[in-house]
């Protein structure tokens, strides 16, 4: 009975097909086609920005919050070569700050320590062999587990503030794995009123 | 007729499935799996220049293939001259699908306008007229620009003389976010094309990372620092209301939407594996969208209509497209490639593909899996948004 019913509906289906496609030609109309172009504006260096835009919200209580006092690197003197003997590498698609880099990360907590005038920005940098986005949060990952490393030694939490910079700023630009192992890595930068 | 003809289709798709009666062979029907479809044959003759250039870039793009007219299964005929004027006539039983000529505007709108056309008489939405946005390489910076799907018409939107990344279309606006280092630091923010006024999403301390709007255009999935880990947040595209969804040791990335809004989609790494996973919106526990034990998942992006998430997989080598149904499931490797986004079609992907030190554009038709390189496009480009 049902499967009459559906043979039925088949049928009657496919009828209007044949009878819909069979009488198909039309005359040949004339069709505008609107013109989609649109005029795009460039911002500019200018932009619009508002200040009082991204109220900081409720926080876990395991976080160890980003410097606010050193949120914007660029609004301070930055000084590259002071700690540039210091940089970290990381294994490939890692962010574990190994034991081997451990004089680094000392050495740059002692800095700060001794130091305590000025802030730091880690920068956090990947080889080009995950997919970019992936980069994009694997370079910050390195840079916020370095600022954690920093903090478990004592570092004043409000001095520290970290950047992705995922792929794009490579030290060596070979396509092998010296230059990959170069390229993975944290870079210390001091920030210093201006 | 038209929806007596669609009524035929959802009847015999409903009851047959996959199967093709001979009776209706005008009528194509995806199978459950979507994949491996053959290419449709048709025919071209009469056009020329950029209207052939055209209409074979979106066919192609759209699954169907080129053939002589005796095996072909629709024949496209037409000319070009000032105007298009175009055919498409369904070989078996000579009906005219399409008979029309175009004007006004320009000759590839008007080749665009036919293929358009063509679709529609097949029950299929056609791409003329939508848009993409990527990355475009300036050397040691980037920056955003935008092109039709096919490339045609590319132009650079921004001018930040910085790393400027992950661009994503606000639905249904001239309209992008993305992430710049124009101060310095990595902030996002929406950029209207049209009045060039630009306004912050997220500035927080740290980085503000892959920014994906919501469907409805409202909200924005992103990836911040600012609590001193890497967290996936969801906030107003004003800047207000900002929520954390995240709160893991490790790193999430490349969030995107459900099409209803209800879920957001990422990547992320728990007991050192990397997976894809997806979050309601509003907050709650994440939920694993298995990929087959495709090796290191991310950059999913969710189909319009809802039935897929496509991705890239990182395997020893280099990157495949891949995509799985979006309950998860076993995934379908399809093309060598990274970083897909969706067409309107819900059946054709634009995505990047490496090229010696640089990455370019390619268009993948997922259910026949071809691939059209977008030519039009010079230099290195990367990280494509299809406007929906």
């Amino acid at each position: 009975m049902k499967a009459t019913k559906i043979i039925q509906l088949l049928v009657i289906a496919l009828a209007i097909t044949m009878v819909g496609t069979g009488c198909r030609k039309k005359q040949a109309g004339v069709t505008p086609i609107r013109n989609r172009d649109t005029i795009l504006r460039d911002p500019g260096i200018g932009g619009t920005y508002d200040p009082n835009l991204n109220p900081i919200g409720s926080e876990s209580p395991f976080d160890k919050p980003q410097s606010t006092k050193f949120s914007n690197p660029d609004d301070f003197n930055q000084d590259r070569s002071a700690l540039a003997a210091n940089t970290v590498h990381f294994e490939y698609d890692s962010s574990v700050v190994k034991s081997s880099e451990r004089g680094n990360v000392e050495a740059v907590a002692n800095y700060l320590k001794s130091n305590t005038s000025v802030g730091l920005l880690v920068e956090g940098h990947c080889d080009e062999r995950g997919t970019e986005d992936y980069n994009n949060s694997l370079g910050e990952r390195r840079a916020t587990a370095l600022r954690a490393a920093l903090l478990d030694l004592g570092v004043n939490a409000d001095h520290v503030v970290t950047r992705s910079y995922g792929e794009y700023k490579p030290v060596a630009t070979g396509q092998d794995e010296s230059a990959y192992s170069q390229n993975r890595r944290g870079e210390f930068v001091v920030l210093m009123p201006k | 007729m038209k929806l007596k003809h669609t009524l035929a289709i959802f009847c015999l798709a409903t009851l047959l499935g996959t199967a093709v009666p001979t009776s209706a062979e005008t009528i194509r029907i995806v199978g459950e799996s979507g994949l491996n479809e053959k290419p449709i044959p048709v025919s071209l003759s009469g056009f020329s220049g950029e209207a052939l250039e055209v209409i074979q870039f979106d066919l192609t793009v759209q699954g169907f293939s080129f053939t002589a007219p005796e095996a072909a299964q629709y024949l496209l005929s037409g000319s070009a001259n000032g105007n298009v004027t175009g055919r498409a006539q369904d070989r078996i039983n000579q009906s005219y699908l399409v008979n029309k000529s175009y004007s006004g505007a320009s000759v590839r709108r008007q080749a665009h306008a036919f293929v358009d056309d063509f679709l529609a008489a097949l029950g299929r939405k056609g791409l003329g007229g939508t848009k993409i946005a990527f990355k475009r390489d300036t050397g040691v910076n980037s920056e955003i620009a935008i092109a039709d799907f096919d490339g045609f018409g590319a132009q650079t939107v921004t001018t930040d003389n910085s790393i400027v990344i992950s661009p994503s279309w606000i639905p249904g606006r001239l309209a992008l976010c993305y992430t710049s280092y124009r101060n310095g630091a990595p902030d996002i923010y929406q950029h209207d094309l049209s009045s060039g006024r630009r306004t912050p999403v997220a500035r927080y301390p740290g980085s503000n990372l892959s920014p994906a709007v919501s469907p409805d255009g409202k909200r924005v999935a992103m990836i911040l620092s600012r609590s001193g880990t890497v967290d996936l947040y969801v906030g107003d595209i004003d800047g207000g209301n900002l929520k954390r969804l995240t709160k893991s040791r490790e790193d999430e990335s490349s969030p995107c939407w459900s099409p209803d809004g209800n879920w957001i989609c990422f990547a992320g790494k728990y007991n050192e594996r990397r997976a894809l996973w997806k979050i309601p919106a509003g907050g709650g526990e994440p939920v694993r969208v298995s990929t087959g034990g495709t090796p290191n998942p991310s950059e999913p992006d969710w189909s319009p209509d809802s039935k897929w998430i496509v991705f890239t997989s990182q395997r020893g080598g280099g990157f495949d497209i891949c995509v799985v149904k979006s309950e998860g499931g076993s995934a379908t490797v399809l093309v060598e490639g990274e970083d897909p986004s969706w067409g309107p079609n819900s059946r054709t992907v634009v995505y990047a593909r490496r090229a010696g030190k640089g990455k370019s554009l390619s268009m993948l038709d997922v259910p026949t899996k071809q691939t059209k390189t977008v030519s039009r496009i010079s230099g290195k480009n990367s990280q494509p948004s299809w406007a929906k």
